[in-house]
């Protein structure tokens, strides 16, 4: 097999049965263990995270980041969970207990549940489930949730505007996001995310590049990271949802928002760039992690630069990108996609990639161009000549309307 | 499967103790919020019933899209979250016994159909249930007409939310 | 069928444990001095005015609104997509339409400026 994980599970498989367990009952206890397993490893991963995340802001801001604890400043993390460990948890007065502290729970609970879907090699994958598609989608709904929530138990006129914002982003970046789904669906003919890598053959981000990309800008106004970072912005809403959070519960949210930016990755690899495939990830399955690990970092890397290099996008901005550019483009990406699949059903599969490729670039093409021309419009409609304030027209404004402003 | 009886007593309980307490507390939010736990609990009997597809949809639709809207919808009213009136009025008792009423009937139409004991033939684990709604959706002869007539209803009720919430003149 | 929930079900019911275990941890550890003034919610600087329950633009509920209906026109569309490639032209045509009616939907909330952020 050349597979240890394998190997692994199929030792402890007969030494469950051993002991006189039934094979339903060695089934539960190996999901079990594996549950265990990747929710450790999917842990342990995020406290690394701490570590990638700061050296890779400091690198785009020309430092060095964390260098004084252990090698490269690898154990910087664990002194940082060590500190909001022992830090103290202020409740606000007047918030809702509750709710307050089931919020941080389900912030980062959410984010570890979504890895039960995500396939790390050919043999090691949580659940190959038939919805696995839109089991992600549910999962983010459910997060939603948890932004509310931390919002309202706030007791707090900036928490619950942060959680609005946030909301009212998340819901409108996921009608984009949903139909960018529905295009390697149609490609791989189902919803099971370990088994659209293995349909894989060529990468969907050559036959579908736009749906990569609506996917990838979704998926940063769903982190809520800039450009998209309107729910936190700072300057105006202080912290948004999270702002009353002290200590390890802060920690949570801090936490959820790191594994689910490279959770993203792992899903953006997963569904555009072939996940766990790559030269001989079929024979030795261990490699396939290694791939996999590759690819979600450098997407999660592509996230990061964007966010340290983007200002943040007022609110109307926002929204026009959402419902004006992106839910009208993937629309039509999904109808020239799915009659495209149809026409060139029986044609080989050059002609097909490559013709879905010119039809993809077709679409960027005429977008870009209509792009500019808004924003030609939009620049000259800006470039009016304002009302500047001067003597003469001083006078010109009456009392009342100077009461009204 | 000696695991699912138990699995599903389990999961009516935490769907009907939540159902009940979104009728008594008190305070709004936190009644929508056990309604999102009665809608997870259908989810998950969905999930029992080996119906996936339909326990997805259940909390894409339902938590992520109706439970916000109604939390929407209660944060834009102003103070009666917290509602100080009494919670029944006078005629409970007669409602409680048209309920008993109802509820007693559905259970003996269930029985009179002949499927409700008899115990279902597995699914064939070869069959892609997804795939099988799909074509149905989609084939002259199951429910294509529902389909589209879905998207007409839907496209009416967009035009007509906006006509009513949008609309100032 | 079964089997692939069993995974999840039970990563249901594991993944909350971890954050509680961490939340619970500084409930022994940490410090716990609550004070009046401390425990004040943080607003720019200066003391609260009023309740925290402000009133919020009806734009966020039109929002909820259109997203409600495109995410239940989407989730009909998934098995569509899922069976495709056994389906006929004809199939494939109603497909689009039914896309098609969704775009409309998106056309008049445009046009009606639903969309706007005002």
């Amino acid at each position: 097999m050349g597979d240890p994980v394998i190997l692994v599970a199929k030792w402890l498989e007969q030494l469950l049965a051993g002991w006189g367990l039934s094979a339903s009952q060695v089934n539960v206890v190996m999901t079990f263990i594996g549950v265990l397993v990747l929710a450790v490893f999917v842990l342990l991963l995020d406290i690394f995270m701490v570590w990638v995340e700061r050296k890779v802001v400091a690198r785009f801001q020309d430092r060095f980041g964390p260098n004084r604890l252990g090698p490269f400043g690898l154990i910087q993390p664990i002194a940082d969970v060590i500190k909001l460990l022992i830090k103290e948890n202020i409740t606000p007065a007047g918030a809702d207990r509750v709710v307050f502290n089931l919020a941080p729970i389900m912030a980062l609970a959410t984010v570890i549940m979504l890895w039960a879907v995500i396939p790390l090699s050919p043999t090691v994958f949580g659940s190959d489930v038939n919805v696995g598609v839109l089991y992600v989608v549910a999962i983010g709904a459910i997060s939603t949730l948890g932004i509310i929530m931390a919002g309202w138990a706030s007791n707090n006129k900036y928490a619950l505007l942060g959680a609005f914002r946030a909301v009212a982003q998340v819901i409108s970046y996921e009608v984009p996001m949903v139909i960018s789904l529905m295009v390697p669906v149609i490609l791989a003919r189902t919803m099971g995310i370990n088994s659209i890598v293995q349909a894989q053959s060529v990468w969907y981000i050559v036959m579908a590049p736009i749906a990569a990309l609506i996917f990838l800008l979704s998926a940063i106004a769903e982190l809520g990271r800039a450009p998209f970072d309107l729910p936190e912005g700072e300057s105006e809403i202080v912290a948004g949802f999270h702002i009353e959070y002290t200590g390890m519960k802060f920690g949570m949210f801090y936490a959820g928002e790191l594994l689910h930016a490279l959770t993203m990755g792992g899903l953006f690899a997963s569904l555009f760039l072939g996940g766990w495939r790559g030269p001989g990830a079929e024979a030795y399955p261990i490699l396939g992690i290694i791939y996999f690990f590759i690819k979600a970092f450098f997407i999660y890397w592509v996230i990061a630069w964007v966010k340290y290099s983007l200002p943040r996008v007022r609110i109307d901005q926002m929204l026009n990108l959402n419902w004006k550019v992106l839910t009208p483009l993937a629309l039509s990406v999904l109808i020239v996609t799915a009659l495209l699949d149809k026409l060139l059903a029986g044609a080989p599969i050059v002609v097909y990639v490559l013709s879905l490729l010119a039809a993809n670039l077709a679409i960027l093409l005429t977008t870009s161009r209509l792009l500019r021309r808004y924003a030609r419009s939009g620049r000259q409609r800006v470039a009016q000549p304002a009302p500047i304030a001067t003597p003469e027209r001083a006078v010109a404004i009456s009392p009342k309307q100077n009461a009204s402003a | 499967m000696t695991a699912m009886p138990i699995l599903f007593t389990l999961v009516a309980a935490l769907t009907l103790g939540a159902a009940l307490l979104v009728v008594t507390t008190r305070n709004l939010v936190h009644a929508a919020l056990w309604l999102v736990l009665a809608l997870f609990g259908v989810a998950v009997f969905f999930v029992l019933l080996s119906a996936g597809f339909l326990a997805v949809a259940q909390v894409v639709i339902y938590i992520g899209a109706i439970a916000v809207l109604m939390i929407f919808a209660i944060m834009l009213t102003r103070r009666i979250a917290r509602d100080a009136g009494p919670q029944v009025n006078p005629n409970w008792g007669w409602a409680l016994l048209i309920t008993a009423l109802f509820f007693g009937g559905l259970v003996w139409m269930v029985f009179q159909w002949p499927g409700a004991l008899a115990t279902q033939p597995e699914l064939n684990p070869a069959l892609d249930t997804v795939q099988e709604l799909g074509k149905a959706l989609v084939s002259p002869g199951a429910y294509l007409i529902p389909f589209e007539v879905a998207s007409v209803l839907l496209l009416a009720a967009l035009i007509g939310a906006i006509m009513i919430a949008w609309e100032r003149k | 069928m079964l089997n692939e929930w069993l995974f999840i079900g039970i990563i249901f019911v594991l993944a909350p444990i971890f954050p509680i275990a961490a939340l619970l941890i500084p409930q022994i550890i940490a410090p716990r001095k609550p004070d009046p003034l401390k425990n004040q919610t943080y607003e720019c600087g200066i003391e609260t005015v009023g309740e925290s329950w402000v009133q919020f633009k009806a734009q966020y509920y039109i929002f909820a609104l259109i997203f409600l209906v495109f995410d239940v026109e989407l989730v009909f569309l998934f098995p569509w997509a899922v069976a495709y490639h056994q389906l006929p032209l004809f199939a494939v045509i109603e497909g689009i339409l039914f896309i098609l009616v969704l775009v409309a939907g998106l056309v008049y909330a445009w046009r009606k400026g639903a969309l706007e952020w005002i």
